[in-house]
């Protein structure tokens, strides 16, 4: 068994092994060894030119890192989480989104950004958010949330090894979570959502780490006879609505769970792909288990009860199975 | 405007039930295209428009019945001089100067093309513009007011999925209750209904076998029927027809039933009160002689389709469109023409063993002709008891019209034909 942390970390062994345009930068990634210490250790293996701290400045790193990869190289961006990387968000939707477009193809922007996302660790309003879908709504970037260990590890080599720029969201509850990691196996697309669980009455449709949360959830559902079926996104950007939409077809009804604030997200943008492809297929009103419309509480309890909870998909599938 | 009316399928025919339509507002037909299935009592038979143009209004509802002579549909006239590629897009502008109907409706020609995009029937609309001029916004009240009816209907707190699977099923939504939250239908609901018994649709072929019904019925119950029947040496009409044949490649080689058929018709020439109708109350004899053919269905049903002028013409030319009118009888590919405008009716059994049929007339016809098998049989020629291929047919005609004595004369004529088949 593997950690989540120690998959990414293998991860990026591989990619700096193995090729020499790869490099890694971000705050702390170096002396340090990451903020959830994916990168320990990676300084001393691969020195100072491969493995760079940087200054707090994300709009500088991130930008640096777009050139990088116009230049050729494989440049790998770690930003602490994602609240902090809205400050690079101009460098990430007006050069990184658009060079290939503007350039008229001559140009390409192979970089890989990786981030933390999510509560649950009592980071309070400025270290807790998920903004996923804020990147998601960005045509010519591709979106990645690995929610198990061999994701984690699959995704990143795909993401450096992907022409465009593709953003990693790692959840930061997800970091410490075990589990099987076969660095031999080939391992399936990254862009497709997974059967994480089967089942016939609901789909309990998340990501990241709203997917652990929707698997407990289905395991309780059962003891009350209720057959959930679970559906891992994965791919933010494109959207899998071929899986979404298959999924429901089986269950007819659908539990979205999203970390994210309900208004806007991407809970709302899966409400409306199943409107739009699974209308005939609905027996009862699509259902968004999100965060609360709230900036992330410190408070403990005041936390919890913001985030998605298990005990709230529960009761939500079954109103959706009582038809909503 | 032409008008596309409800043809006289048959000269007693009264009123005919439109049973499809097979164009929508807005096609365009040619002249000789089937726009329409027409239910009478001799079947259901397609009916073909003369005019070229674009169906303006479709006047009767399917499954109603309208007398003979109600106006079906409007056609509006395409000028043929004018390519389609112009006329298309603006022919409702531009056709309208030689089109307008000076009783019709006031209407400018936007409002007209809008009317017609919305399908909306402005006859007899009375507008709200001056001088009850028909506004642009007139139509899009008409077209909501006329889609209203379809629109409507009591509206059901029902899920997506379970409407979908109740429609499949057959499930009447209204009938069910729900348990869903505010009473909503849910699948679950729609799966424990009670699923009506499929409601048992009429096939085209049933509808025909009741047509039938009908007509046979009449003809039983108003026809004072007498039968003659006739032995017909068939040993000179089979000697020439296989010297004929042997001549000819197997695609144009006859058969015996053309040559019946085509003595029949000559017999006909002779014998006109056989050729007739029976009309209210008297005889009308027929212009020509159409002799219809029993041709039976795959799958049941019957139908007796015309070929013109059987009579006239060359024996082969009438060997190819006899075989023409059977194989289009049985695709269901029949001209309305053909199905109604036969005078006489001629039926064969032959091919199933049948020695001899007494068959019952197609009213409004007064006389039917039918033909047993051509069998080998003793037969006395000049005394001495030799086998010939016999064949028995029997007339069955209308007492009202004709007499047994005439009815004689009709298959001694017949007879006397296919001794000289080469004449035919």
């Amino acid at each position: 068994m593997t950690t989540y942390r120690d998959a990414v970390r293998t991860a990026l062994q591989t990619l700096l092994r193995e090729d020499p345009r790869v490099f890694l930068m971000g705050e702390d990634v170096g002396r340090y060894g990451g903020p959830y210490a994916v990168s320990k250790g990676l300084l001393k293996e691969f020195g100072e030119e491969r493995v760079r701290d940087t200054p707090l400045c994300e709009s500088t790193f991130v930008g640096a890192g777009i050139g990088a990869a116009l230049g050729g190289m494989r440049p790998i961006v770690e930003v602490m989480t994602v609240n902090f990387s809205l400050l690079a968000l101009d460098q990430v939707v007006n050069n990184a989104a658009v060079m290939r477009h503007m350039s008229g193809g001559q140009f390409e922007v192979p970089i890989a950004v990786r981030m933390a996302t999510g509560g649950g660790k009592q980071l309070a309003a400025q270290h807790s958010h998920s903004l996923e879908n804020w990147y998601a709504h960005i045509p010519g970037i591709k979106v990645l949330a690995p929610a198990t260990v061999q994701d984690a590890h699959d995704m990143l080599l795909a993401a450096v090894e992907d022409p465009d720029p593709v953003f990693i969201f790692e959840h930061q509850m997800l970091y410490g979570m075990e589990g099987p990691l076969d660095t031999e196996a080939t391992p399936p697309s990254p862009w497709k959502a997974a059967i994480r669980r089967s089942g016939s009455d609901v789909s309990l449709i998340a990501y990241g780490g709203s997917v652990h949360k929707a698997l407990t959830a289905a395991e309780k559902l059962e003891k009350e006879r209720v057959s959930a079926e679970v559906v891992d996104l994965r791919s933010l950007r494109p959207l899998d609505r071929e899986t979404i939409v298959a999924s429901v077809s089986r269950t007819h009804r659908a539990v979205v769970i999203d970390e994210a604030w309900k208004t806007g997200s991407l809970a709302s943008e899966i409400s409306a792909i199943l409107a739009e492809d699974a209308f005939y297929e609905l027996d009862a009103p699509v259902v968004r288990v999100c965060t609360l419309e709230v900036p992330i509480p410190y408070a403990k309890h005041l936390e919890e009860a913001a985030l998605p909870q298990v005990d709230r998909i529960v009761e939500a599938a079954k109103r959706s199975v009582g038809g909503g | 405007m032409a008008e596309f009316v409800m043809p006289s399928l048959g000269a007693d025919m009264a009123a005919g039930t439109l049973a499809n339509w097979r164009v929508a507002l807005g096609d365009t037909v040619s002249r000789g295209d089937i726009i329409a299935e027409v239910e009478t009592e001799k079947g259901l038979i397609e009916v073909e428009v003369f005019e070229t143009g674009v169906v303006e209004a479709l006047l009767v509802a399917e499954g109603e019945k309208v007398p003979v002579g109600t106006v079906l549909a409007e056609i509006r006239a395409v000028s043929a001089s004018v390519p389609a590629s112009e006329s298309a897009p603006g022919d409702i502008i531009s056709s309208g100067a030689s089109d307008v109907d000076l009783d019709g409706p006031m209407a400018s020609p936007a409002v007209r093309r809008r009317a017609h995009e919305l399908g909306v029937f402005l006859g007899g609309v009375e507008g709200t513009g001056d001088h009850g001029r028909i506004t642009l916004d007139d139509v899009q009240h008409l077209a909501g007011a006329q889609a209203a009816p379809i629109a409507s209907g009591d509206r059901v707190r029902i899920s997506p999925y379970a409407r979908r699977i109740a429609t499949e099923r057959g499930v009447d939504v209204l009938r069910i209750g729900g348990t869903g939250p505010g009473g909503a239908i849910q699948a679950s609901d729609v799966l424990s209904a009670k699923v009506p018994e499929p409601r048992k649709s009429v096939s085209a072929a049933e509808r025909m076998q009741s047509a039938i019904a009908a007509a046979m019925t009449r003809a039983n119950d108003e026809i004072p029927h007498y039968y003659v029947e006739h032995s017909i040496d068939m040993g000179n009409a089979l000697a020439w027809l296989r010297e004929t044949n042997a001549s000819l490649s197997v695609a144009e080689r006859l058969v015996s039933g053309a040559v019946v058929l085509r003595a029949v018709a000559r017999a006909l020439r002779k014998h006109k009160k056989l050729n007739a109708t029976w009309q209210g109350g008297e005889v009308v004899p027929s212009d020509g002689i159409h002799v219809g053919l029993a041709v039976s269905l795959r799958g049941g049903g019957l139908v007796a389709p015309a070929l013109r002028s059987t009579d006239e013409g060359s024996l082969s030319d009438l060997m190819a469109r006899m075989t023409d009118l059977v194989s289009r009888a049985r695709a269901g590919a029949l001209r309305s023409s053909e199905m109604t405008s036969a005078t006489i009716t001629l039926t064969s059994l032959g091919e199933r063993g049948v020695e001899s049929v007494t068959p019952i007339i197609f009213p409004p016809q007064v006389a039917i002709v039918g033909c047993g098998a051509t069998l080998e049989r003793p037969w006395v020629v000049d005394g001495q008891v030799v086998p010939r291929p016999i064949m028995r047919v029997t007339l069955g005609a209308d007492h009202r019209v004709t007499n047994g004595h005439q009815g004689a004369r009709f298959l001694s004529a017949l007879d006397g034909l296919l001794q000289e088949p080469e004449k035919l």
